[in-house]
């Protein structure tokens, strides 16, 4: 094939690499039906918390702290109204607002540790999958320790450790929940590595001579990333989930830093007692919502990638076009 | 043919439905086959052998549809129910995989599996009657009694082949089709498991359908052949005859690129087989037919007749009446370059 | 062909060999973690509530003055021993908070365990099945849907409906003040020891505390079920010995229930091993929330208190049940898959 004419090597290399990325997520824009819907009912959901994160300071009607407006401090307790939609809590702040500021807490921290899980485990599993030997043999043990272990326990016992040290918050959380998930990203894509690197295509580019890097970079990548967006989406959503579970032990964010829907779930217990249930009711409400979403997503995102799953879309079968001679019976 | 044949398939017609259009599969094909006789289908990998093999017995995957005539016992397969063709398959259709590997119930012992089979079509049999008659089938194969209660991986492919024959065979179906039965075993396994299907005729009476793509199986076992192409018949009859002097030239090729003790260099047939969804216009193969002319791509063959139950689908053997004038000068075309066969 | 027998012993006594290294890095993270902390553990958990030479008294005591190597030595030694010493600000044997506290638990996630096996596979089966139907989509969204409930929200709204305002079931602790004082411990399972004891009205007693916690873990957790069985039903209808049932005229119900099903749930034996570890993290939320006795709330108590040595003690059981859990798991798939012994 020649190189189209006015596409310079770096153009060329650069629509290809897109092209690329755009082959392996094709199986994306196949979806058909139930996926589909689930597909695009959990993005929806994802941009709405997404869109609230980001906008919280326009949307909510007052800070995570507030107790009071205009001089006169907010009712305690006070039952959904007109003034606050979802009611107040026992330090009557609004329960509203605190749930939208909630969204930036659980969204900060989980983003930025999914971004340091992925950024430790894809590549460790890449070279430990790749390279193999004593090092590989040795980060397997050690991650499939870890990884049998409960996800909570780890978290519990890292935040606890962590809080001696470092204090409390959202580091302390953000640290927790990315030590857990390495292991999974670690094993998915050293597993993945391994079964790449025994196609023949690999063998033939490094019988051709190419250099280890240059094969991890071209071939192995490309199909290993592959796993990385479902894995990162239903991973976002147990985060959420860890961390609030974090925040419901005590073991989250200081309340001075920020609202946190575990840590407002568990205030809430002792009001179950005089069956008040707004306060309890909308952050839990606000975690399921979110972790449907990201889960929908996920759930999507792997089941049009997994070939075994992938259903392959049938058309109508057409008899019309006939071309006209059929046999004779004998 | 002098007694009625057990299946008469008259323009069957297999269409796969996919995002990119029509698949036409299986494309106006019709056969007979008697009892007793053995009817090899040869062709290419996607000529639509094995589609036609399952599309006689209704065993289509989704977004697949057939149209057509498969006439069973006075019926007429295309078009009737689930249920009623789930009732004829096994008592009086059968069909043999091409995998032995994977086509048991790994949970299952052989035991079961024939229990299931048995108790499925033939509700009243005591449980010794169906022991008895799922060893005797066993037996028949060459599988001993002792390993009846094992299960299917602790079974070579030969022997799991076998099993899946006797599986077919315990109902004595009328009517068996064999869709690659050898094609992943050696060539031992592949003899003996032949010299089974070949012993069928004698003790079963059963009309045996081979599909195949190795010819050297169709010479050795089959009584007729069928040659398929690109979803049509284009050629049929005796075994014998087809082979020493074959009427169509896909046949001929086919039979040149077969590689024997006395080959001195390989034989291929330039091009690839067409794309079914927009087939090649008038005659399928015109593309890569060495003898083509002019008529071939404007008009589809008609059926004639030769010599000696012989059918043949090509504008070399006629009709005259229907080539017009010119047609029978040879075919222009661009040569295929090289870089655009692949 | 050697005995299954020997087989599956060979393959527990490999099995056993491989958890040696696992269990051994679990052991020294736990030590190295339970030392990141500054200090010791004395000084954090009775530092200030206890004049000075006492701390430094239980120091020697237990061995913190000496250097690390030797304290590691000595920890590893009293795991072994199966002695995980005593909680620093309670004196209270750790192996006695497991054996209460533990049973606890165990009868907890055992019954949760069971809801969610029930729940999971009923809706997964179907799920599978009838796939991309509104059965499908119905039971992957109450999958979906209870997983993302966190399981202390769900025990919240659970105690509201049905502690609170209906009445029907009690909301906190593992049995009435009556029972938790005349109950006769045998197990320190509570539904068992009180069947034992043919005490009736503790054993309706015990049962109406489980209702909820049980109920509540074992839904959450069901979700992992649901999803994992859909996808092994689906891959298991794809499998070829479901199409060569088909071709012998099996009907549908049976290639479903006996073929499908059973294959599909094969893996279901691994993943509830990996479930114990789901398990025992939304226990220690659960018993929280209904503040049930068991080993996690006892774990968060400890923790606030920074009792090192109770946790690290508590921990080590936690590591050492979570693999113990997944070899008994292998165990079970090579009896139940015969072909995973070779």
């Amino acid at each position: 094939m020649s190189t189209p004419a006015g596409m310079g090597p770096s153009g060329w290399r650069g629509a290809r690499r897109l092209a690329g990325v755009r082959r392996a997520f094709a199986p994306v824009a196949e979806a058909r039906g139930l996926t589909r819907s689930m597909l695009w009912l959990g993005c929806a959901i994802t941009l709405v918390f997404v869109a609230i994160a980001l906008f919280a300071p326009v949307v909510a009607p007052y800070d995570f702290d507030t107790f009071e407006a205009d001089g006169s401090r907010f009712a305690q307790l006070e039952a959904p109204s007109w003034d606050h939609p979802m009611g107040t809590n026992v330090q009557s702040t609004d329960v509203l607002s605190r749930i939208i500021w909630g969204t930036r807490t659980e969204l900060k921290v989980v983003l930025v540790s999914l971004l340091f899980s992925i950024s430790i485990g894809v590549p460790l599993g890449l070279l430990s999958g790749y390279f193999g030997g004593k090092l590989d043999r040795l980060l397997v043990l050690f991650m499939d320790a870890l990884f049998v272990f409960p996800f909570l326990l780890l978290a519990i016992v890292i935040a606890f450790l962590l809080a001696d040290r470092v204090g409390q918050g959202i580091l302390t959380a953000a640290i927790a929940i990315t030590a857990v998930y390495i292991p999974l990203y670690f094993r998915v894509v050293r597993n993945h590595t391994i079964s790449i690197r025994e196609e023949p295509f690999v063998e033939a580019a490094r019988a051709l001579g190419a250099r280890p890097f240059t094969i991890i970079r071209k071939y192995v990548f490309f199909n290993v990333v592959q796993n990385v967006p479902p894995l990162a989406t239903l991973n976002a959503a147990d985060a959420i989930l860890t961390l609030a579970a974090l925040g419901f032990l005590g073991y989250g964010i200081q309340p001075t830093q920020g609202a946190e829907w575990g840590y407002d779930v568990n205030r809430a217990v002792s009001d179950a007692a005089s069956g008040i249930w707004w306060t309890g009711l909308f952050p839990g409400l606000a975690i399921v919502l979110l972790v449907v979403g990201l889960t929908l997503v996920g759930e999507g995102l792997s089941e049009t990638m997994n070939p075994v799953l992938r259903k392959r879309p049938t058309g109508t079968v057409d008899f019309s076009s006939d071309s006209g001679s059929e046999a004779a019976g004998s | 043919m002098t007694a009625a044949p057990v299946v008469s398939v008259r323009g069957l017609r297999v269409y796969y439905g996919t995002l990119r259009g029509t698949v036409r599969a299986v494309d106006g094909v019709s056969l007979d086959i008697g009892a007793g006789e053995v009817l090899g289908l040869v062709g290419e990998s996607g000529c639509g052998k094995s589609t036609l093999g399952r599309g006689i017995l209704g065993l289509l995957p989704d977004g697949a549809a057939s149209k057509g005539d498969v006439i069973y016992g006075g019926r007429n397969l295309v078009g009737m129910s689930e249920k009623d063709l789930r009732r004829l398959r096994g008592p009086d259709l059968g069909l043999i995989f091409q995998e032995p590997m994977t086509r048991l119930d790994p949970l299952m012992r052989i035991e079961d599996q024939f229990q299931e089979t048995l108790e499925q079509h033939e509700p009243g049999l005591s449980a010794r009657e169906v022991r008895k008659r799922s060893l005797e089938t066993l037996g028949r194969m060459g599988i001993p009694p002792t390993r009846f209660r094992q299960y299917p991986h602790e079974f070579s492919g030969g022997m799991r082949q076998r099993i899946m024959i006797a599986l077919a065979l315990v109902l004595r179906p009328k009517l068996l089709i064999a869709d690659e039965p050898t094609t992943s075993l050696d060539v031992i396994v592949e003899a003996q498991i032949l010299r089974i299907l070949a012993d069928l005729r004698r003790n079963f009476d059963t009309a045996l359908l081979l599909i195949t793509h190795n010819l050297g199986i169709v010479a050795e076992a089959c009584d007729r052949v069928a040659v398929m192409y690109a979803g049509k018949i284009v050629e049929e009859g005796l075994a014998g005859d087809v082979f020493a002097e074959p009427a169509h030239p896909y046949t001929r090729e086919l039979l040149r690129s077969t590689i024997s003790l006395d080959t001195k260099e390989l034989h291929s047939i330039p091009g690839a087989p067409p794309n079914l969804i927009t087939p090649p216009p008038g005659c399928r193969f015109h593309p890569r037919c060495p003898d083509a002319m002019a008529v071939c791509p404007t008009k589809e063959p008609v059926e004639q007749h030769l010599a000696h139950e012989r059918r043949v689908f090509c504008w070399l053997r006629g009709p005259e009446q229907a080539i017009p004038a010119g047609g029978t000068s040879p075919l222009e075309r661009e040569e295929i370059a090289v870089a655009e066969e692949a | 062909m050697a005995a299954q027998g020997t087989s599956l012993r060979q393959y527990a006594l490999t099995r056993l060999a491989l958890v040696i290294p696992m269990v051994f890095i679990l052991l020294t993270l736990v030590f190295l973690l339970m030392r990141v902390a500054p200090g010791d553990p004395i000084s954090a958990a009775l530092g200030g509530r206890v004049p000075k030479e006492e701390v430094e008294k239980l120091k020697a005591e237990l061995g913190y003055d000496r250097p690390v190597y030797v304290q590691y030595a000595d920890y590893l030694a009293s795991v072994v021993r199966l002695d995980f010493g005593e909680a620093i600000t309670d004196r209270r044997p750790i192996g006695d908070i497991i054996k209460e506290n533990g049973a606890a638990t165990l009868e907890l996630t055992f019954y949760a365990m069971v809801v969610a096996l029930v729940v999971g596979v009923t809706f997964g089966l179907l799920a599978g099945r009838y796939r991309d139907t509104w059965i499908d989509g119905g039971g992957r969204l109450f999958g979906i849907v209870v997983y993302a409930m966190p399981v202390f929200f769900l025990g919240l709204m659970a105690q509201l409906l049905f502690g609170s305002y209906l009445g029907w079931l009690p909301t906190s602790d593992r049995a009435s003040p009556i029972t938790q004082a005349t109950i006769e411990t045998h197990t320190n399972i509570y539904t068992i020891d009180t069947l034992i004891n043919r005490d009736w009205g503790a054993f309706v007693d015990s049962v109406e505390h489980l209702v909820l916690p049980a109920a509540t873990l074992g839904l959450v957790t069901a979700g992992v079920f649901i999803r994992l069985i859909r996808v092994n039903v689906i891959r298991t209808m794809k499998d070829d010995y479901i199409e060569a049932a088909r071709a012998r005229g099996v009907d549908e119900r049976a290639v479903v229930y006996h073929h499908a099903f059973k294959n599909a749930l094969v893996p279901v034996i691994t993943v509830v091993g990996l479930t114990v570890a789901l398990l025992l993290s939304g226990a220690v939320l659960t018993e929280t929330t209904f503040n049930w006795p068991g080993i996690g709330r006892t774990l968060i108590l400890y923790l606030q208190n920074r009792d090192y040595t109770a946790v690290q003690g508590i921990i080590v059981v936690f590591a050492l049940v979570v693999v113990a859990a997944s070899v008994i798991i292998d165990f079970v798939n090579a009896y139940i898959d015969p072909r995973i012994r070779y």
